[in-house]
């Protein structure tokens, strides 16, 4: 009887074909040979690490492995020679790709150092003057009478016929209108006209109607500082007796008179300037000295305002 | 699988390793680099099957340890594994699906990435885990299934053939 080659389950009612059956043994082989295979490679894998870990130095694992690198070098070094383009297209294409967002991020670093290096300038500066100002407060040129009161230039209101300057100092440090004004150095700079709780107006010694009685160091010859007419910055020791012999170069200094129980409002020996000429005409009673003051009135950022020691706090 | 199937699938894994132990290894992008090797292994081991890719991947490990003086054996058992794996997927529940080669290659990557930092921690080598896992395997994965799918082409261009497909007991239903 003839092998019946196809089936009809009741259940399905449809003719079911069996494939070309294979043995056993065939079947089984692909499996087993798969296995073996890697298997085998795994195990030689771990023996490999095996040696190659526990291999000292100059081992025969080592040895075979540098035959083989030895070997592979020169397909290595081709590798990488033809790679050599494709790699340096892609590192400048990269770069191309990362330019614009590393310029952006140093024009930003850039800009941050920037604003720290003004911000170091202006520490420096700033040290710098309160160095000089701590200096010339421990110094004997100080006046002894006074308490210097450190005041940063916040205003310079604009004017022609007014050379002033607004400090960041008022009443509630003790500032009173009055008050002698000084640069970090010393050098006489004007006179506190108004007040407020908080800050305080300067008068500079540069204004129309600012004036100061000032002695000639050398000669002990008085007179009285005024601005200059028709200059910003210039000054003159006026009401100088014809007899007294000013020279060029010779320091003037504040002259802190005190008489019939009034005193001056700026200390005795405070610099003003130092004379740059001298003249005199025979209709003039006084001679005509012109003084540079050591003060740059342009320039003024800190001040020192000088309150009397004897002063009441509450006054 | 021809002689001469078997020869064109050798030299390109042999180009591939040299390839990636000096050029792609060290081509980053987004703080990863492609591991093109392994992304042929396993396009090698779902077309050629899992002997195939097992044998493939030895011999690609073999050459990138050779090359790189790295422990010999650590990318080979590596390469191995994922070889083999690749090609049981192919041939049992991967067959026929158009997207196997991506989800394989991206599966076998991350399974890679962690076999292989187990294999230097057990080696007793300095692995930082996050470093491995997560910085350089996130790009890593990303890339080689950008990869995956052009270099199977590529790779099934060269070397070869169709799916093997497992031999298995079947019945055919003629209606």
């Amino acid at each position: 009887m003839p092998r019946q080659r196809s089936a009809r389950p009741a259940a399905l009612g449809v003719n079911v074909r069996r494939l070309p059956a294979t043995s056993l043994s065939q079947r089984s082989s692909g499996p087993l040979r798969r296995r073996l295979v890697v298997g085998s490679l795994v195990l030689l894998a771990l023996v490999l690490i095996t040696f190659s870990f526990r291999s000292e130095a100059g081992g025969s694992m080592s040895g075979v492995q540098s035959a083989g690198a030895t070997v592979l070098r020169p397909f290595a070094v081709g590798v990488d020679r033809i790679a050599q383009p494709f790699r340096d297209a892609y590192n400048w294409t990269e770069s191309l790709f990362h330019a614009r967002s590393e310029a952006a991020r140093l024009r930003k670093e850039n800009s941050s150092l920037r604003q720290e290096a003004i911000q170091r300038q202006f520490a420096l500066q700033e040290n710098r003057f309160l160095r000089k100002q701590l200096h010339y407060v421990g110094s004997a040129s100080f006046p002894h009478d006074y308490n210097g009161v450190s005041a940063a230039v916040i205003d310079r209101p604009a004017g022609a016929f007014t050379q002033a300057i607004v400090v960041d100092v008022g009443s509630d440090r003790g500032i009173r209108v009055d008050d002698p004004v000084v640069s970090s150095d010393g050098n006489l700079v004007g006179l506190v006209t108004r007040v407020t709780s908080g800050s305080a107006r300067i008068q500079l010694l540069t204004d129309q109607e600012a004036a100061a009685s000032a002695i000639d160091v050398r000669t002990r010859a008085t007179g009285i500082v005024r601005h200059a007419r028709g200059t910003r910055e210039t000054l003159v020791l006026d009401r100088v007796r014809k007899e007294d012999v000013i020279k060029e170069g010779d320091s003037i200094v504040t002259a802190g008179w005190r008489t019939n129980g009034l005193t001056s409002v700026y200390p005795k020996g405070i610099p003003i300037g130092e004379v740059t000429s001298v003249g005199q005409s025979d209709t003039d009673f006084f001679q005509q000295v012109q003084i540079d003051p050591y003060v740059d009135f342009g320039a003024l950022d800190a001040v020192l305002v000088l309150v009397p020691k004897s002063r009441n706090p509450s006054q | 699988m021809t002689v001469t199937t078997a020869l064109r699938a050798s030299a390109l894994v042999f180009v591939v390793a040299l390839l990636q132990a000096g050029v792609v290894s060290s081509t980053f992008v987004f703080g990863g680099a492609p591991d093109l090797l392994l992304v042929v292994i396993v396009a090698l081991g779902l077309l050629r099957g899992s002997v195939a890719g097992a044998v493939f991947g030895f011999a690609g490990g073999l050459v990138v340890d050779l090359v790189t003086l790295d422990t010999l054996g650590v990318t080979s058992l590596v390469l191995t594994l994922a070889g083999f794996w690749a090609g049981r997927y192919g041939e049992t529940t991967g067959r026929g699906r158009a997207l196997a080669p991506v989800l394989a290659t991206g599966v076998i990557t991350v399974l890679a990435g962690f076999f292989g930092v187990l294999l230097h921690y057990m080696l007793g080598e300095t692995v930082v885990a996050h470093q491995a896992l997560v910085t350089a395997l996130i790009p890593a994965v990303f890339l080689n299934v950008l990869l995956a799918y052009p270099v199977f082409r590529l790779v099934r261009r060269l070397a070869g053939g169709r799916l093997v497909l497992e031999p298995s007991t079947e019945v055919e239903l003629v209606v």
